[in-house]
């Protein structure tokens, strides 16, 4: 192979190195403007909700919008919180969402391990019921499901409302957390074994910490399906006391469109911080996890 | 550290075990009647107003307790249907009459007449009884209305030097086209139509021009049949964007909140909105901008104007149905119904409360739309089965295309009349 920068390297060969260096230059920049421009279409939508959250009610009717606030004000926050109970709606979502996202991770990361380890028909089989049952359509379930929950007492319960979200997330957390198992190599639960470990102290001490990112990605993807879910909570909760920050944002909203606008933005910008934080929080933990003990030093 | 992480998760589990336990519906009981009112007032006053009426009944009746809950317009009827199938409905429901058509023939809702108090029956007129008249009975009381108005900038107005019209001598469509063609130019548009939801305006307005297009045959059946009456308020809003460049072909895909920079910003000199959109104007108009309330233009069928008024109806399956009839004859007393209108921005049905002096003002133009509400007449289809399909699935595309130019008068009969059979077909077997 010949080395680019060495000295027995004609001048043509050198030419050719350069044009080459510089072709993927302009290729990396091609690909950063690429990203700045997802970048910025992902944020677009997050950016505007900020500036409407602080912008006074003339400001919102402006014909030329502008990015900045021209006279900031908290008023659509104060206004948000004293017309509707944004508090406790968050405690209600947060409590239904961690709860779902727990649940729905203890009970999915056994079942992905037999799933991912054991082959035969039935692991076949759940697989593929697992890829089926993401197929059913919400609202061909909600009215079944409505009358099951309502024979077992849990209408108006976010307990009910938890078992929903765990049945709902499951297939999809055992898919992801499938994978994951996976990944991790057979030899090593093997190694482990010829070293003496049996069954359970393997799956402690070697498989689970190398599944550790992917139990977290499992569950932040369980707490973010349940905290953002409007329509399951909409039905289920009757009481004004128990129901979670997307049903209660609805309230900010009237008919054919209309919307209290400001405090509609400043409760949404609110309710979608829980989730910020705890991306910011976890995402360095899956980096973190999925490169763990990949370079030995 | 890996034991504390199980010990603190194991901790939260059981945390949040302890929490969920302590949720499970407490249900009702002590001997008194509790029954749970779902509310779609959205705005900050209509809320407030709603809420007090609330707990001065509970004040005034303590054992008939009654609990408000907060519904959404946006989503009511999917939640109500919902309920209705699990036998969890609330006892009474704030709706509009024109989503109650399923619910009422459904058997889900009971039937008003022998529940409600003879002094509210009397004080509403038939014209508005009819609204939510479902086959033999009624299946809500019409509380709140609103007539769809025009809006204008009253400086434009003013130097324009067009006639101004009052509801004693309103514009015809034909007048109103010339005044929106005459305010228009140097990059301003006369009017604003925003037509997103372009069908009930349609059909409401069109009463104004004898429109009625759903005609009932004696055996009961509905046909559609889209003739000359019905023809004209479309054929002028369609002639406007695209013939007199008068209105704003943009506004065609929004909704009236959407269209209110511009009209603040003097890009429209008019717009075609509900009586309620003032409530809007109100709060975020530019210091200084000044507008008026115009009636809409006026045909052979002078004012009329179809509404889908407000309701508020009783659960089939409620076990205090006389209670909750009780409730609403004291909401709906006409002091009541005044501080509910106004609270919606929005005119009350009832004759007392709509003679209430606060409704009268020229302030806000209330003047104008009380002396409207004489010309307000049940929607036209929205006793009609099979509506929500023709409207979704045939007449919103068809308007929409006849609107922006894309088909013309011809095919826009054809589609709402022989596709619009075609579905209606189905639900009158």
């Amino acid at each position: 192979m010949k080395s680019r920068t060495g000295s027995t390297g004609s001048a043509g060969s050198a030419g050719s190195a350069g044009s080459a260096g510089s072709a993927r230059s302009w290729g990396r920049a091609g690909q950063y403007l690429a990203l700045l421009g997802y970048l910025v279409f992902l944020a677009f939508p997050f950016l505007w909700l900020i500036s409407t959250a602080f912008k006074p009610a003339r400001e919102l009717g402006s014909l030329h919008p502008t990015w900045i606030p021209r006279r900031p004000t908290l008023d659509n926050f104060r206004q948000a919180f004293d017309e509707q109970p944004l508090l406790r709606a968050g405690f209600n979502s947060l409590v239904a969402a961690l709860s779902a996202a727990l649940i729905a991770v203890v009970v999915a990361t056994p079942m992905a391990y037999v799933m991912a380890r054991r082959r035969g028909r039935l692991a076949t089989a759940a697989t593929g019921w697992v890829v089926v049952s993401q197929a059913f359509p919400f609202v061909l379930l909600i009215i079944p499901l409505f009358l099951v929950l309502k024979s077992l007492h849990l209408i108006n319960s976010v307990a009910g409302l938890v078992m929903v979200y765990v049945v709902w997330s499951l297939p999809f957390a055992l898919w992801m957390l499938v994978g994951y198992v996976r990944a991790v190599p057979l030899e090593l639960e093997e190694a482990a074994a010829v070293d003496g470990a049996g069954r359970l102290r393997t799956l402690v001490s070697v498989t689970a910490p190398l599944l550790a990112p992917g139990i977290v990605a499992t569950g932040l993807f369980a707490f973010i399906t349940a905290w953002n879910e409007f329509f399951f909570a909409l039905v289920l909760l009757k009481t004004p006391e128990k129901q979670t920050l997307p049903v209660v944002l609805t309230h900010f909203l009237g008919a054919e469109g209309a919307a209290d606008l400001g405090p509609l933005a400043a409760a949404a910008f609110l309710a979608t911080l829980p989730s910020l934080a705890v991306f910011a929080v976890i995402q360095r933990r899956i980096t973190s996890g999925m490169l763990a003990g990949a370079v030995k030093s | 550290m890996r034991a504390r992480l199980l010990i603190l998760a194991g901790a939260m589990l059981a945390l949040l075990l302890a929490t969920l336990t302590g949720c499970s519906d407490s249900g009702s009981g002590g001997g008194k009647v509790r029954l749970r009112f779902q509310s779609l007032a959205w705005q900050k006053e209509s809320v407030a107003a709603t809420k007090e009426l609330v707990k001065e009944w509970n004040a005034t009746h303590p054992e008939i307790q009654v609990q408000y809950v907060q519904g959404s317009w946006d989503t009511v009827h999917d939640q109500l249907l919902t309920a209705f199938e699990g036998g969890e409905a609330p006892d009474v429901i704030h709706d509009a009459s024109d989503d109650l058509a399923d619910f009422a023939y459904g058997g889900y809702l009971a039937d008003l007449r022998p529940l409600l108090p003879a002094a509210l029956k009397e004080d509403i007129p038939a014209r508005s009884w009819e609204t939510a008249t479902f086959g033999k009975g009624v299946f809500g009381v019409p509380f709140l209305q609103e007539p769809r108005v025009l809006i204008a900038n009253t400086k434009i107005l003013a130097s324009s030097r067009v006639r101004i019209p009052t509801p004693e001598q309103p514009w015809t469509w034909e007048e109103f086209r010339q005044v929106a063609k005459r305010l228009s130019g140097k990059g301003r548009y006369g009017i604003a139509w925003p037509l997103r939801e372009p069908v009930s305006i349609t059909l409401n307005l069109g009463l104004s021009t004898g429109g009625q297009l759903f005609h009932r045959a004696a055996d009961g059946k509905v046909r559609v049949a889209f003739g000359e009456g019905d023809a004209a308020v479309p054929s002028v809003v369609h002639d406007q964007v695209n013939v007199d460049g008068s209105a704003a072909r943009t506004t065609l895909g929004m909704g009236g909140s959407d269209t209110l920079p511009g009209f603040f910003g003097g890009r429209y000199a008019m717009a075609a909105l509900g009586f309620s959109y003032r409530q809007q104007i109100v709060q975020q108009a530019p210091k200084g901008f000044e507008w008026t309330v115009l009636p809409a233009p006026a045909g052979s069928g002078g004012l009329a104007q179809g509404v889908s008024p407000q309701t508020l109806s009783v659960a089939e399956d409620s076990p205090h149905k006389k209670e909750a009839a009780e409730f609403i004859g004291f909401l709906l007393q006409p002091r009541n119904m005044v501080r509910l209108a106004q609270g919606d921005w929005m005119l009350p049905t009832g004759t007392t409360a709509l003679k209430d002096p606060a409704l009268h003002t020229a302030r806000y133009g209330w003047a104008t739309g009380a002396a409207l509400a004489g010309a307000l007449r049940s929607a036209p289809a929205q006793s009609v089965r099979g509506y929500p399909e023709w409207k979704d699935k045939v007449a919103t595309p068809a308007l929409q295309e006849y609107y922006s130019g894309a088909i013309d008068l011809g095919q826009l009969r054809k589609r709402l009349a022989k596709d619009g059979n075609l579905v209606l077909a189905r639900y009158q077997r």
